[in-house]
């Protein structure tokens, strides 16, 4: 991956204490998944900021390579990435999401 | 790629696990895989779902748009 790709994804993960890489915006997400992840956050009154990969391909590839993760949503707490929307529902289940992100 | 072919690629990644594939909404898209299996054993849910998924790597950047995973131990 290249390195101004790789700062650029660096620069949001880190510069925000809860980051979400989704399909769409908060208010329109264009995939289920992207929007339980939306809604379980809202649950818990999380503050986050999001990045809509469907606006940029080279995130949206770029992503999937920085944590080997194949699949998006993708989130992030404090520069650590946390999972995809299965873990997000089980975290939001077990009370470890509003712990984590308050 | 059919649901077999899915369940069959998991299970020769992960030998030995058990594989259910689910289609909630019938439409061969959003699929879901419970996945049991004994190597799960003290891997945070996180590697769980790396080890599924890295048995589907090809797959998942183009034929399955969206694999919903539960992963569990025998």
């Amino acid at each position: 991956m290249d390195d101004t790709l790789k700062s650029k994804i660096e620069e949001m993960v880190n510069g925000n204490d809860v980051f979400l890489f989704m399909k769409g915006t908060p208010e329109q997400p264009m995939c289920g998944f992207s929007a339980g992840v939306i809604s379980a956050l809202n649950q818990v009154k999380a503050k986050y900021n999001t990045f809509n990969v469907l606006s940029d391909p080279s995130i949206r590839e770029g992503i999937k390579e920085y944590t080997s993760w194949p699949t998006i949503p993708q989130l992030y707490i404090k520069g650590q990435f946390v999972g995809g929307h299965d873990i997000v529902m089980q975290m939001l289940q077990s009370g470890d999401l509003a712990t984590k992100t308050n | 790629m059919t649901l077999d072919e899915i369940k069959n690629k998991i299970q020769s990644g992960l030998p030995g696990s058990e594989v259910e594939i689910l289609d909630p909404f019938r439409d061969g898209v959003h699929i879901k895989a419970v996945v049991t299996f004994d190597g799960f054993h003290e891997k945070s849910i996180l590697e769980q779902h790396r080890m599924v998924y890295a048995t589907l790597k090809e797959e998942l950047k183009e034929e399955i748009h969206a694999l919903g995973l539960e992963t569990k131990t025998p």
